[in-house]
């Protein structure tokens, strides 16, 4: 585990979590992220090896359910909550192009 | 004539109306809302019309529903068709879910009048509602305090008598910790006993929906109406739903029952002695009560905090500004959600952002999310030892009661803190549930957790019930 969170880890996980961080935030986060992973030590230094992970209290496995037709969301009503829609399909700023 | 199982019995045998009774409570939020802020959205217009419809139905000698009239609130993470659903957050300003969420099908089915959504904190990520978009719901008890929270809207909403009812929903103690600072009762079930589909997900392997009501009885009628098997959501439990009001009033003679030692630890001291308290009234009942060590739960916080952010960090990816709620406009795609993202969250879900993203960030995740998800098994195991020697367990709802507004914003970690108690119910995908034991020294309420193992609702009302009719009995006669 890393010592300390620096400017720059928070920078970088601001970029993975598409995320425009100010300077404050960078320096906030930094202490703050620092403080709660400082939290987690005692649960890291836990023996855990042959533990499964839970997610489930109850062991449910595959679940699958009859292969029927079913009405679905109505395309209209999600595309009316789109903030830009062109010819039935949701429209976004330009993708390809230079780097940001 | 106020709970939920008399209001449905008077209007199914027209004994009473259901506009009479929406009007009343449409009363009380038209007095107190403007100081309490329960809501985000009264359904005024809605819930008379939704009345009107069952009264004509009732007069027309149809069938209506087991919570046929009963005024009920929602919190605003649940999905309701047409509605504006918010999270209280900006991002998803505008945003009308274009379905409802199951629980909000099957409560219409039932004849529930929905009086409004509720304020919570910011995608359910806080315990004081603070880190709500649209301000702070403050408790109907004293207002110079907080609800509690995430689902603070909703335990206000109850204690304030804008409803009878609520649904809220718990990710480590988001309905059970409100329930407590507020002074009415509040459930969070097995995970998997009630439908996730259409609560806009927080961390998808600990949330879960669940009541708040003034009285055990009304919990247990509502938890019977939304539990049962939905095919829309693949973590539910097939198994069908359990049968809960007959167990309120069952008593505990011969229950076995644990207070968990190491949750009674930094806990203040009134709220100690009220729990102690409430387990002298379980062994005159005719329970045997004993402490029990659940030595993993130590472990519980530090393990929350690295899962909760890390899954609320996937699931809050979707909000790009490209499908529903706020854009920030922008030349190119990855400023675009860059900014908006920035603009549409605020501190508290950034923070929670950015932790889950470190911990799943590569070279971490084994050492982080995965570790953790182990720690709830060796969590989970050692409830299981002490459910071999106990029918349900004890401890406080949170350490304190209903803190100042402003005590614990500064120090996310202070904040964190209040769910001590009730986050490893979460872990394990335990039931727990918060019933109202008496007050501190401040005269504001205490809570008193009941857990059970999984599947064990029965045992907890019975538990719960039993609970209750002693703390009605110490107000009667105080």
């Amino acid at each position: 585990m890393p010592d300390r969170i620096t400017p720059d880890d928070v920078r970088h996980v601001a970029r993975l979590a598409r995320l425009a961080v100010t300077d404050e935030e960078v320096e906030l986060f930094a202490g703050q992220l620092a403080a709660v992973l400082e939290h987690a030590t005692d649960v890291e230094a836990l023996d855990t090896s042959g533990v499964p992970p839970t997610a489930h209290p109850l062991p449910l496995e595959n679940v699958l359910r009859d292969d029927v037709v079913r009405t679905g969301v109505d395309r209209e009503e999600v595309l009316r909550m789109a903030p830009g829609t062109e010819a039935g399909r949701f429209r976004v700023p330009r993708i390809l192009g230079e780097a940001p | 004539m106020r709970t939920a199982v008399d209001i449905a019995e008077a209007v199914r045998t027209g004994a009473r109306s259901a506009v009479d009774v929406i009007d009343e409570h449409l009363a009380e939020v038209d007095r107190r809302e403007p100081e309490i802020h329960a809501f985000n959205l009264v359904l005024a217009d809605e819930a008379r019309r939704a009345a009107a419809d069952l009264d004509r139905r009732v007069a027309a000698g149809e069938s209506v529903g087991r919570l046929a009239g009963v005024p009920l609130a929602l919190k605003d993470n649940l999905c309701t068709r047409g509605l504006p659903t918010t999270c209280s957050s900006r991002i998803l300003d505008g945003w009308c879910p274009p379905y409802d969420a199951t629980v909000v099908e099957r409560l219409r089915a039932a004849g529930a009048v929905f009086v409004g959504k509720t304020n919570l904190d910011e995608f359910a990520m806080g315990s004081s509602t603070e880190n709500s978009a649209f301000g702070p719901t403050r408790n109907p008890l004293d207002i110079t305090r907080v609800p509690g929270g995430s689902s603070g809207g909703s335990a206000a909403a109850v204690a304030a008598g804008f409803a009878p009812l609520a649904l809220g929903s718990d990710t480590g103690g988001s309905i059970r910790q409100p329930a407590a600072f507020c002074g009415v009762v509040g459930v969070k079930p097995t995970y998997g006993a009630v439908s996730r589909y259409g609560l806009i997900a927080f961390a998808s392997s600990l949330d879960q929906i669940g009541p708040f009501s003034a009285t055990v009885a009304d919990s247990a009628l509502l938890l019977e109406v939304i539990a049962g098997h939905d095919p829309l959501d693949s973590t539910s439990i097939q198994s069908p739903a359990p049968s809960l009001t007959e167990a309120v009033e069952v008593g505990v003679e011969g229950l076995r029952i644990g207070i968990i030692r190491e949750l009674m630890d930094g806990i203040d001291a009134d709220v100690a002695a009220r729990v102690r308290e409430a387990a002298d009234v379980l062994a005159a009942a005719g329970a045997k009560v004993e402490e029990v060590s659940v030595a993993a739960t130590i472990y519980g916080l530090s393990a929350y905090y690295l899962i909760a952010p890390a899954e609320a960090s996937s699931n809050l990816s979707r909000y790009d500004g490209v499908r529903y709620g706020l854009r920030v406009d922008a030349p190119d795609i990855t400023t675009m959600y860059e900014q908006t993202r920035a603009a549409g969250f605020g501190p508290e879900v950034k923070r929670r952002i950015m932790l889950g993203t470190y911990a799943l960030s590569a070279g971490y995740y084994d050492a982080y999310y995965g570790q953790a998800q182990r720690v709830r098994t060796l969590i989970t195991r050692d409830f299981d030892s002490a459910y071999e020697h106990f029918d349900a367990l004890l401890s406080p709802t949170a350490p304190t009661t209903a803190f100042a507004f402003g005590a614990k914003t500064e120090n996310p970690l202070a904040m964190y803190l209040s769910d001590v108690c009730t986050i490893p119910s979460n872990l394990a995908g335990h039931p727990a549930m918060s019933v109202p034991f008496g007050t501190g020294d401040d005269g504001l309420p205490v809570g008193v957790q009941v857990l059970a193992p999984a599947l064990g609702e029965t045992v907890m009302f019975r538990v719960a019930g039993a609970l209750e009719a002693a703390a009605t009995a110490a107000t009667v006669m105080a």
